[in-house]
């Protein structure tokens, strides 16, 4: 995290703070991540609980936003149908670089129980999964927990994401 | 006192077996005369060829050619205005054949009535949409779950599964994990077929244990710093727990104050 606290009596007595390019974009946009309003299913209703005023994401910088055009992570709450995995595709496409996802609990990591046609098995099939939460469904502190870690994740990254390779198909 | 029985040889004995047991089947009864069930089997005479009451409900068999008469005189001469739920059975393996049902509420009596036909694995039934809407959708779910195709339906396209899916599936046949094409079909619709080798088949076993899954999850005590080589045997760590998770059982708990 960048050094915002500046210490006057140590840098000739000017509000100057340094630091690195990569800290500071990694500080800008790791402390707002923005993710899709994007429910699936029944993990769904524990990301709006997170959402809401007792977890409040809002703490973190995280605000729900409406369009993947404004979004730079994809949470996956829930079964993905087979059916449905094109338009995920075409909507984590249609989010701007840099983007992250998020897998949230059993379905979205490995189709979970529903182990049948017509369920994707397993989200990292088609988007580059950063994040996986186990549960059935996660707790909204498991969701705040796995966005503190990719929060974490991003402040180690490079600022050019062109060197932050995703392992499949980015 | 109960008589005393040995119970040394209590075990040598089977005291169950299911060798016998059948599985159970819905009670079926007879229509009472002068009920209302009576007059609807009187009017639709012609066209029935069986009739009893399953649970309170009158089932009638009919010829699949007949299903539109039946079912109009089912709504406008015995009341059945409603027409609740419309699908098939796959009989395939027993008989060649699918039944179908049409389940038709009374409203104003409270009764309920099943008009069941079968028809043959490549036979079409024609549709009733023209006396109930509802069988619009409920047709269309019948012909993407078991390709019946529906006679002078007005828009017979598959409606839970995507259009361009093969197979039917709540066929008997169709395996529940899907067949080659369902596996594959994320994959092929989105990345094209020549992704199929980079993203590989689909794990089906829950209890399948991947040898890289060290290197592309981390185990709780057995981390690697960040950018070190995961492929290389971490050492185990002991896990730091937390101290105030503790709790020590060894304490006599606080016994609560006697209430008068």
């Amino acid at each position: 995290m960048a050094q915002h606290k500046v210490n006057y009596t140590s840098s000739a007595g000017l509000p100057v703070a340094l630091t690195s390019i990569d800290k500071l974009v990694n500080w800008g946009r790791s402390n707002s991540l923005w993710p899709l309003t994007y429910g699936l299913a029944c993990c769904a209703i524990e990301m709006m609980a997170s959402g809401a005023a007792r977890f409040d994401f809002d703490r973190f910088g995280t605000i729900f936003r409406a369009s993947p055009r404004q979004s730079d992570v994809m949470i996956l709450s829930g079964t993905l149908s087979k059916k449905h995995a094109e338009f995920t595709r075409r909507l984590y496409d249609q989010m701007t670089e840099p983007k992250w996802v998020i897998s949230m609990g059993s379905c979205a990591n490995t189709g979970g129980m529903f182990n049948t046609y017509a369920t994707v098995q397993g989200v990292d099939r088609i988007v580059p999964v950063d994040i996986y939460l186990p549960g059935c469904a996660p707790r909204p502190e498991t969701l705040q927990y796995a966005l503190m870690m990719l929060q974490k994740k991003i402040r180690r990254e490079s600022a050019n994401m062109n060197k932050n390779v995703k392992q499949r198909f980015v | 006192m109960r008589k005393y029985t040995p119970k040394d040889t209590l075990q040598k004995k089977a005291y169950y077996t299911d060798r016998f047991w059948v599985a159970p089947r819905v009670p079926r009864d007879e229509i009472k005369e002068e009920t209302h069930f009576a007059d609807v089997v009187k009017t639709l005479q012609k066209y029935v060829s069986e009739s009893y009451v399953e649970l309170g409900q009158l089932v009638l068999h009919i010829k699949p050619k007949d299903n539109l008469a039946v079912l109009e005189l089912l709504r406008d001469k015995c009341g059945y205005a409603m027409c609740s739920e419309l699908s098939a059975v796959d009989y395939l393996a027993q008989s060649g054949e699918f039944e179908i049902f049409y389940q038709m509420l009374n409203l104003t009596l409270a009764k309920r009535a099943r008009v069941v036909c079968r028809i043959k694995q490549n036979e079409s039934i024609e549709s009733i949409v023209p006396l109930f809407k509802m069988a619009n959708f409920a047709e269309r779910e019948m012909f993407d779950m078991f390709g019946i195709y529906v006679n002078n339906h007005p828009y017979l396209k598959r409606i839970i599964m995507p259009d361009d899916w093969s197979g039917h599936p709540l066929l008997k046949t169709y395996p529940l994990q899907g067949d080659e094409a369902a596996s594959w079909y994320e994959v092929d619709k989105i990345f094209g077929k020549e992704y199929r080798d980079i993203i590989g088949p689909e794990n089906r076993d829950p209890a399948k244990v991947d040898r890289y899954d060290t290197q592309r999850f981390s185990r709780v005590g057995y981390e690697v710093p960040f950018g070190a080589d995961p492929s290389v045997e971490a050492e185990a760590k002991e896990i730091e727990y937390s101290k105030t998770a503790f709790v020590n059982y060894q304490k006599k708990p606080k016994q609560l104050k006697k209430k008068r």
